[in-house]
């Protein structure tokens, strides 16, 4: 099956000559519900830019759904409905009049366009509103006005660019649970973010982002499950002893020092046990933190909100 | 089909606009061309007598028109789509698959719309105050429609390249407003010494405001096939520009 988006060698340096893509290479599969997770300034909104034509790339190849944005650019983008990271619309125009231009510039007809705009603004909590001007919109209402004009013209895949930032918890999960069963009527969702609870709660394929270049691409349980483990140093008295330990990965780095990577359901009590029974005594024990933890935590550091995301790196 | 509805929608939205905001966009030019009215007709008019062989004010309508033909179409273009840019609503119409000459189409259209509206508006306030006659009816439709895309373009060109809303008022004070006072809507080029007669033909709006004045006297300072070539040109060269800034993205893809 051709995939929903497939990047290869995607580059982009910016007027002035900042490299903001150094080498992009993702797969999305149709149907996906996929998290592109990366600290600020690390190229999400560039790449998303990129699939919809307001970035022109340096270098590289982009298909969506097998359609080659340098050959078919109008085919390829009659298939995303995007909602981007800044507000873009007219403050001044009335959210209908929003909706129904959006579908018409996808060649949706006047009389279907007023009947979704019905149903989407009525989903997402704005009928009330619909004659008002945009402007007059809270920030959230605002966020969910992009999604249904990004809906309008029914898209097999849906992109949007951190839309959770600056929204309330409430107004989040409620979010969330429309973007779940978007999902599971079929439409194809990728989302940046910066905070790892999001990708964590709804995306089943995750690649992170950093600096311009993707350093993991995996599936969430995946992902979870290396963050699961966590890695101990001992210090030892040195001994002579080659120390193992049943059912524990363990690495015995010199004389006096021990690694041991222990998952969330192991218990450290048996490590010692066994230690104690091989005559280990150990001297003291600390964290080892791990590329991705290390990772997670420049992440968090950058996304400021550090405390909705501290049960990741706690 | 497709790029029929995206049309449509790009025009509705842009009539839509200066619909919204008519007292801004409709009422000014029926105030100003009573302003000339008063001023250059009734008062001043009667002492200068005739010229082209009608009476001044007679003379001086259909330049008048053009003149807010020009202005109105310019500015509208100008205006909304630097300001699509400024909110980034731009970028609606980017992401979708609408070919950039529907943009281009779209916009000059809202543009056309507006000006010739305001035409109208114009010629129903000078009703008022002089007796028009009409010449030629298919010259004055054919003037006022390529005039009014000819500064749609403009506009659209200039909104391109503008980076702030200073950008769009530089061109129209500086370039547009003197190119239209030495058009030839108050005077006819033939009263000029013969250099600034020459000079005059290096300025287009002389072609307009003089295909345009021969649609309702039949008199002309330029032959009305050359006007023709001339707004036919320079619609050709501006409609070519703009689809080559458009589609290299200048001021709106990074
Ligand atoms: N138009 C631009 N010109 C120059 N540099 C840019 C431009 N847009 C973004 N950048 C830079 O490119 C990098 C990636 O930006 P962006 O893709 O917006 O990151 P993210 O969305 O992951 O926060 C940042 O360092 C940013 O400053
Ligand atoms: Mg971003």
């Amino acid at each position: 099956m051709t995939y929903a988006l497939e990047i290869t060698g995607l580059k982009k340096t910016y007027k002035g000559g900042f490299q903001a893509l150094k080498n992009i290479e993702l797969k999305v599969k149709q149907g996906d519900f996929f998290a592109l997770l990366g600290p600020n300034g690390a190229g999400k909104s560039t790449t998303i830019g990129v699939m919809t034509s307001l970035v022109n790339k340096t270098e590289g190849q982009v298909k969506i759904y097998g359609h080659d944005i340098d050959n078919a650019l109008e085919l390829a983008k009659s298939h995303i409905g995007l909602v981007p990271q800044e507000f873009n619309f007219n403050q001044f125009e009335p959210l209908t009049n929003i909706l129904v231009n959006q579908a018409g510039y996808y060649g949706v007809e006047r009389k279907t366009a007023l009947i979704r705009a019905e149903k989407y603004l009525k989903q997402l909590e704005l009928w009330d509103k619909r004659d008002e001007p945009a402007r007059a919109l809270s920030g959230g209402m605002k966020r969910r006005l992009m999604i249904a004009r990004a809906l309008m013209h029914e898209p097999k895949m849906l992109i949007l660019d951190e839309p959770t930032a600056g929204v309330d918890i409430e107004i989040r999960r409620a979010m969330w649970d429309f973007l779940q069963q978007l999902n599971e009527e079929g439409i194809t969702i990728i989302l940046t973010t910066h905070y790892l609870e999001e990708a964590e709660m709804l995306c089943r394929n995750i690649a992170i982002i950093d600096g311009g270049e993707i350093v993991e691409n995996t599936t969430m349980k995946g992902l979870l499950a290396q963050l699961d483990i966590e890695t101990f140093v001992l210090d030892l008295v040195p001994t002579q002893h080659q120390v193992s330990i049943d059912g524990i990965v363990s690495r015995q780095l010199d004389d006096h020092t021990l690694e041991i990577d222990i998952s969330k359901h192991q218990s450290l009590n048996q490590v010692f046990a066994q230690l104690s029974l091989q005559n280990v005594e150990v001297k003291s024990m600390r964290n080892k933190s791990n590329r991705l933890e290390a990772l997670f935590v420049s992440l968090i550091n950058q996304s400021g909100s550090a405390k909705e995301n501290s049960k990741v790196v706690a | 089909m497709n790029n029929t509805i995206a049309l449509k929608s790009i025009l509705h939205k842009e009539v839509h606009r200066f619909m919204r905001i008519w007292v801004q966009t409709l009422v000014p030019p029926a105030i100003t061309i009573c302003l000339y009215f008063v001023i250059f007709g009734s008062l001043i008019g009667k002492r200068i007598g005739e010229m082209g062989g009608f009476d001044y004010m007679s003379f001086i309508v259909p330049g008048l028109i053009m003149m807010s033909v020009i202005t109105n179409s310019y500015s509208n273009v100008a205006s909304s789509f630097f300001s699509a840019k400024w909110q980034r609503n731009v970028e609606e119409m980017l992401v979708a698959p609408v070919p950039n000459w529907v943009i281009v189409a779209g916009y000059v259209g809202g543009g056309m719309c507006r000006g010739i509206l305001v035409g109208l508006i114009v010629t129903f306030v000078a009703l008022f105050f002089v007796d028009i006659q009409v010449h030629n009816i298919w010259v004055i439709i054919a003037t006022v429609s390529l005039t009014s895309a000819t500064f749609a373009l403009g506009g659209l060109i200039n909104a391109i390249f503008a980076g702030s809303f200073d950008d769009i008022s530089i061109i129209p004070t500086f370039v547009l407003t003197p190119l239209t006072y030495l058009g030839g809507v108050f005077y006819s080029i033939s009263l000029l010494p013969e250099f600034w007669q020459g000079v005059s033909q290096a300025n287009p709006i002389v072609y307009m405001v003089n295909a345009f004045r021969y649609g309702f006297l039949g008199i002309s300072d330029v032959s009305i096939v050359t006007a023709f070539a001339v707004i036919g040109i320079f619609i050709v060269t501006l409609f070519t520009i703009a689809m080559v800034l458009i589609s290299k993205g200048i001021g709106l893809r990074s």
